[in-house]
């Protein structure tokens, strides 16, 4: 048995040593470069207070990218959310081809992000843009007038909002088709028995039962989205104009391709207080689930 | 009874409808990327012509250009790669720390369970540029090395996270017996609780690879050679030259790296969501 008092220890401490080296650390630089001088290339390290945060929050990109950020999370999670839970209901019972479905539906969540945005370049095309060719067939615009998708801010950020919804909807799907399972059939049939209709049973008695799980979904989306630039580097560099620009692009702009590595970091920097925030919400759920 | 069956077809038709709806959307970019694939580039170019369907006779030459002229194959064949090493170092690390935390660690396990999981939240995007800098002093800047040795810290905690939950769904008394019987922990380990686990091992097989096919920050951060390159990365930024997007050939290469990695991910999606819902399904 003395064994053992060792053995546990020795089994996770490798675990947790590549994951202290290569997130905990690289996540204390973070912040170390935040408030120094470094540049790519550059040597040694020189403390210089809140200088690159004072720096960013008068840069109006910053500002804007903030503001992008905002939008970008915060529409793309309620369209998810809306229409996640229509198709989590619509795919919870048993039907012919249901495998075919899930598989089809699943798609642009499991195909990589980078390879299903430049599928959306293509389809958003400035001049053999399907979606105009169409739109230009039922007469709505005129051929030379044909709106460039990527081209003008608002419908930049509009196609940047829906194609990440298109890319997320999926993963917020089969969460709530996970937590529909878990909802005991006798209450829905008994609801059936007592009258309530398709709409009612749906709105009234199984919305209700899925907020825990919607919870969960919106939750992981959130982060997920507010901490990606992979939609955006793909579609519109976060142009044009900057009107599609986030949080995480500016930092991979500022930091990795303008070499800036400490005005990088105190972009980035931003993004931790929604961490700190889902943290709390997880350990919260983790504990709950402990309890009861 | 009437307005009741009337009903149930009214709930039936909006069902159908939803279905229909949302898989057209979801899955016309794979449509598209289809269809583009095997159309003549002079048809693609057309505005008079019909978009949806072939105008001209189909062709192969998009395919062939991507196979012998690009270096898609090489991409793949980075990718495949870079997979296997970084599953292989997830399974070293991750199998042992589940199981110890599982098994050996009493309630503070568990909490340092949660904890390695909280750490698959830190983003990539936070995490860049410091590793950027880590990276080049491991001398690994622009090698395929520098995202073997980053994809681990995600792929390790989901994978301990995941490999807990199984571990805990096996019997302690399996265990037991086998240690009155004279196995050690270790062996009971070994001999018991690894050939016990094989599908929660193969999960994370699968799921480590996949999230390194879909990987995207990391790769575009560290490597700038085309030939070093991903898939992920090589598709959409190296196939594209100048400002000439060869349409044909790029949707042939995002639908050969999709579907592929789709089946494979999708056939253990559920393990997966399991991870994320721990806690909220009951």
């Amino acid at each position: 048995m003395r064994q053992q008092r060792w053995l546990g220890p020795a089994m996770f401490i490798p675990a947790i040593l590549y994951i202290v080296i290569l997130v905990g650390v690289p996540f204390v630089m973070a912040f170390v470069y935040s408030v120094g001088d470094v540049k790519v290339g550059s040597e040694g390290y020189h403390f210089v207070g809140l200088h690159n945060f004072a720096s960013v929050l008068k840069s109006p990109t910053f500002l804007l990218a903030v503001r992008n950020s905002f939008i970008f999370t915060i529409s793309s999670q309620i369209l998810v959310l809306i229409g996640a839970t229509m198709l989590s209901m619509a795919l919870q019972e048993a039907f012919p081809g249901r495998r075919f479905f899930r598989f089809l539906i699943l798609l642009p969540w499991v195909a990589p992000v980078s390879i299903g945005s430049i599928g959306w370049k293509w389809i958003l095309d400035s001049l053999y843009s399907v979606i105009n060719w169409v739109l230009v067939r039922v007469h709505l615009v005129k051929q030379f007038e044909a709106p460039v998708w990527l081209g003008e801010p608002k419908l930049a950020m509009i196609s940047v909002i829906l194609v990440h919804t298109w890319h997320m909807l999926p993963f917020a799907t089969v969460i709530l088709l996970a937590g529909l399972t878990a909802i005991p059939k006798d209450i829905v049939e008994a609801a059936a028995v007592d009258g309530a209709g398709f709409f009612r049973t749906r709105f009234q008695i199984i919305l209700p039962m899925m907020l825990p799980i919607i919870n969960v979904a919106v939750l992981f989306g959130a982060i997920f989205t507010f901490t990606d630039m992979t939609v955006i580097y793909i579609l519109t560099r976060g142009g044009p104009y900057d009107s599609t620009q986030v949080l995480p692009s500016l930092a991979f702009f500022t930091g990795i391709l303008g070499s800036d590595l400490a005005e990088g970091a105190a972009i980035s920097i931003f993004l931790v207080p929604l961490l700190v925030i889902a943290a709390w919400l997880v350990l919260r759920s983790a504990h709950r689930a402990e309890v009861t | 009874m009437a307005p009741r069956r009337a009903r149930t077809w009214v709930a039936l038709i909006v069902t159908w409808i939803v279905r229909i709806v949302f898989a057209v959307i979801l899955g016309f970019p794979f449509y598209w990327m289809l269809i583009t694939t095997f159309k003549r580039t002079s048809d693609l170019y057309n505005l008079d012509n019909n978009p949806f369907i072939f105008n001209e006779r189909p062709t192969l030459e998009h395919l062939r250009l991507l196979f012998t002229e690009t270096l898609f194959l090489r991409w793949v064949g980075n990718t495949v790669f870079a997979g296997a090493v970084v599953v292989l170092i997830t399974l070293l690390l991750a199998v042992p720390a589940a199981y110890a935390l599982a098994r050996l660690t009493g309630g503070w396990g568990a909490q340092l369970g949660i904890g390695i999981f909280l750490t698959y939240l830190v983003p990539s995007t936070l995490l860049f540029i410091p590793l950027s800098r880590v990276i080049s002093l491991l001398g690994l800047q622009d090698s395929l090395w520098s995202v073997i040795v980053v994809y681990p810290s995600f792929t390790i905690p989901f994978s301990t996270w995941l490999l807990m939950g199984f571990f805990k769904s096996i019997p302690r008394d399996l265990e037991d017996a086998a240690m009155v019987d004279g196995l050690s922990r270790w062996g009971a380990f070994v001999k018991l609780m690894i050939p016990m686990s094989t599908s929660g091992i193969l999960t994370v097989v699968i799921f480590a690879f996949t999230l390194v096919t879909q990987e995207f920050v990391y790769a575009l951060t560290f490597i700038s050679t085309a030939a070093h390159s991903t898939v992920g990365v090589g598709v959409p930024t190296f196939l594209v030259r100048g400002d000439v997007f060869y349409w044909g050939s790029l949707m042939a290469a995002c639908l050969i790296t999709s579907l592929p990695i789709g089946v494979l991910y999708n056939t253990f999606l559920d393990r997966f969501i399991e991870g994320f819902t721990v806690g909220a399904v009951k």
